[in-house]
């Protein structure tokens, strides 16, 4: 075993510290020890990733001195490596494009309660796409969660006390269940190790002994993390807290909070129950309907919108839609196109928030679009990293969005009858919806002011700030041009998953 | 079907708690209420959890007087997640609460749909 296997375990330790010492900092290093575990997180993951493309299989890490059965382990494979780089890549973008309004809606003295959360979220995250324990999963959901509403309720007004209340009734609930679910697996098989449930569940369905709790144990958790990653009938919670949020934490909430609880979907559906019950128990025919439902529905209330980050805020509902859509597939290529929509729409939609901000910041701090006319020349930057963002979401080729449409619209079609015909209408009126808004959005920022409005003079985004967003830009023209070798990872990663 | 509940007593007890923890929880409006109901729907769990681990005439896995057989003991695994639930539940009870004297303050009213009116009238 070479340096770089312990590397998984060193970025989640390399969090956890940072946040014990960001308590005792001064605010400037506070942040700067956030910012640099950020980057260290990607050096050491963009390491594990070479390490993994290396090996044909994943391999396990004992956490502790107990061997496996019985002990804690992390398993790291090439799909877990490609994610955990994708995330604290976009996390490390958004804080250096993010952290410099950060005292607009943080007080003083919170500055080193805000760094100990990014970092407590960014653990959580880590832990989330390498654990290989079930109840590990519970626990750091619980903390993911913890550490999210901090990162909201940090704004201190009226708004975002409500929105993080129904934020955490929700989500509560969603652990709940996934508690439940948890408990009874753990009682019809007697393991929590991933693995060794795996084989109990195989050997449970091969035997036909408890086939009613397993129904129910799969429903269970699909709902808890469904509620949570906010899937379309259940995302009530979503849009107020993140229009309300500081613009940072919206970027890290939608942008890599969510995809988190999405990743441990799949590493159930893979490793725990096997594809093959999923679909037998039709699970994936319920996502399906979900996704698809959530792409158009989600869309037409982002189009009715007034507030700009509202409409932002319900294009991230429908954009997990597109994610639920792939899931629900339960073909390989679908899930593939369901990944690889996970690390598009992370860049994508933390870039959205981002530059959003910057517009409602040089428009007087007014959401509303009749105020945001002319805010593309009056910060060029953010116009046109949002304009580029938008276009991603929309699906002009060469931007991530393209791919991943065209990769759902090919995983489609080797379907027959009524899933191909819904899978194709669902994208050509998501594309069509898409483009509505955020069309209407773009041609809003750049039109000249009608009436002559008074815009406060503030102060230039800072060159960092704007080179930070152009690199998320670059990002995801890659992610658009240079595809093949990022879907061949997640293709033979998927593999190995199970 | 009355007898197979009643041999499961516990999980029949368990279920039907935590039925009445997520109503609560999703359907009650007073703040303090729903916090209440999230605190019964997680006992309901710890219960339906700690009686799984549990088997009758058997002691808690403490090794004493040199006992050392599995047959002995109990399963210790659960008693050890639901003590990783209690802390988690408290946590969220505590920041909960805070939540609750965060928005009284504010709005003087524990209702979350007079809370949310009020919210969206400082919009205006």
């Amino acid at each position: 075993m070479s340096l770089v296997h312990n590397f998984p375990f060193f970025s989640i330790l390399l969090c956890m510290v940072a946040g014990i010492f960001s308590s005792m900092l001064k605010k400037e290093a506070a942040k700067w020890v956030t910012l640099s575990v950020s980057l260290g997180v990607l050096v050491l993951s963009a390491f594990t990733l070479h390490l993994t493309l290396g090996l044909d299989d994943n391999y396990p890490f004992m956490m502790g001195h107990v061997p496996a059965p019985w002990g804690n382990e992390i398993r790291i494979g090439r799909l877990e490596a490609l994610m955990a780089t994708g995330v604290s890549a976009v996390l490390f973008l958004s804080l250096i494009a993010g952290f410099y309004h950060a005292p607009a809606f943080v007080s003083e003295q919170k500055t080193n309660l805000y760094c100990i959360m990014v970092d407590l979220a960014l653990a959580a995250v880590l832990v989330l796409i390498y654990t290989n324990d079930l109840f590990t999963v519970y626990v750091f959901i619980e903390i993911m969660t913890i550490a999210s509403c901090a990162l909201v309720v940090v704004r201190q007004n009226g708004h975002t006390l409500v929105a993080i209340t129904r934020y955490m009734i929700m989500h509560l609930f969603g652990s709940g269940l996934l508690l439940l679910g948890i408990a009874m697996l753990y009682g019809i098989t007697g393991h929590l190790l991933m693995e060794p449930l795996g084989i109990a569940v195989r050997q449970l369905v091969l035997t036909g002994q408890y086939n009613g709790p397993l129904t129910v144990v799969i429903a269970l958790i699909t709902a808890g993390l469904a509620i949570k990653s906010a899937m379309f009938p259940f995302h009530g919670w979503a849009p107020d807290t993140y229009a309300f949020a500081p613009p940072l934490s919206s970027a890290i909430l939608s942008g890599i909070i969510s995809k988190a609880y999405i990743f441990v979907m799949i590493k159930f559906f893979y490793r725990v129950v096997g594809m093959e019950l999923i679909i037998s128990q039709q699970v994936h025919q319920f996502l399906f309907i979900c996704g698809v439902a959530g792409m158009i529905i989600a869309s037409v209330l982002a189009i009715s919108q007034r507030d700009i980050r509202r409409m932002i805020a319900y294009s991230s509902v429908a954009q997990i839609g597109y994610v639920y859509m792939g899931l629900g597939m339960g073909n390989t290529a679908g899930v593939e196109a369901a990944v690889f929509q996970m690390l598009v729409h992370a860049t994508v939609k933390s870039v959205l928030f981002l530059s959003t901000y910057e517009l409602i910041n040089v428009s007087g701090d007014r959401k509303r679009f009749r105020y945001l006319h002319g805010a593309g020349y009056r910060n060029v930057p953010a116009g046109i990293v949002f304009t580029f963002a938008a276009m991603s979401m929309v699906g002009i080729p060469f931007t991530g969005g393209f791919i991943v449409k065209l990769n759902l619209a090919i995983s489609g079609m080797a379907f027959g009858g009524w899933v191909r015909a819904l899978v194709l209408i669902a994208l050509a009126m998501s594309t069509l919806l898409n483009a509505v808004y955020f069309l209407h959005t773009v041609v809003s920022i750049y039109r000249r002011p009608t009436q002559e409005l008074v815009y406060p003079a503030v102060d230039p985004m800072p060159r960092y700030a704007a080179a930070a967003m152009l690199a998320s830009l670059l990002l995801i023209v890659y992610l658009g041009v240079g595809s093949e070798p990022i879907l061949q990872v997640i293709e033979t990663g998927l593999k190995t998953f199970s | 079907m009355l007898q197979l509940l009643y041999e499961n007593l516990e999980q029949t007890v368990a279920v039907i708690l935590f039925g009445i923890g997520f109503t609560i929880l999703l359907l009650q409006r007073n703040l303090i209420r729903k916090i209440i109901g999230l605190n019964i729907m997680d006992t309901a769990i710890y219960l339906f959890l700690a009686s799984m681990g549990y088997i009758s005439g058997r002691k808690a896995p403490i090794v004493v007087d040199g006992v050392t057989e599995v047959s002995a003991y109990i399963n210790p695994i659960p008693a050890g997640l639901v003590l990783t639930g209690i802390v988690v539940s408290v946590s969220f009870t505590g920041i909960l609460l805070a939540l609750t004297v965060r928005l009284y303050r504010r709005y003087n009213t524990l209702d979350i749909d007079v809370i949310a009116l009020l919210a969206k009238g400082e919009d205006a």
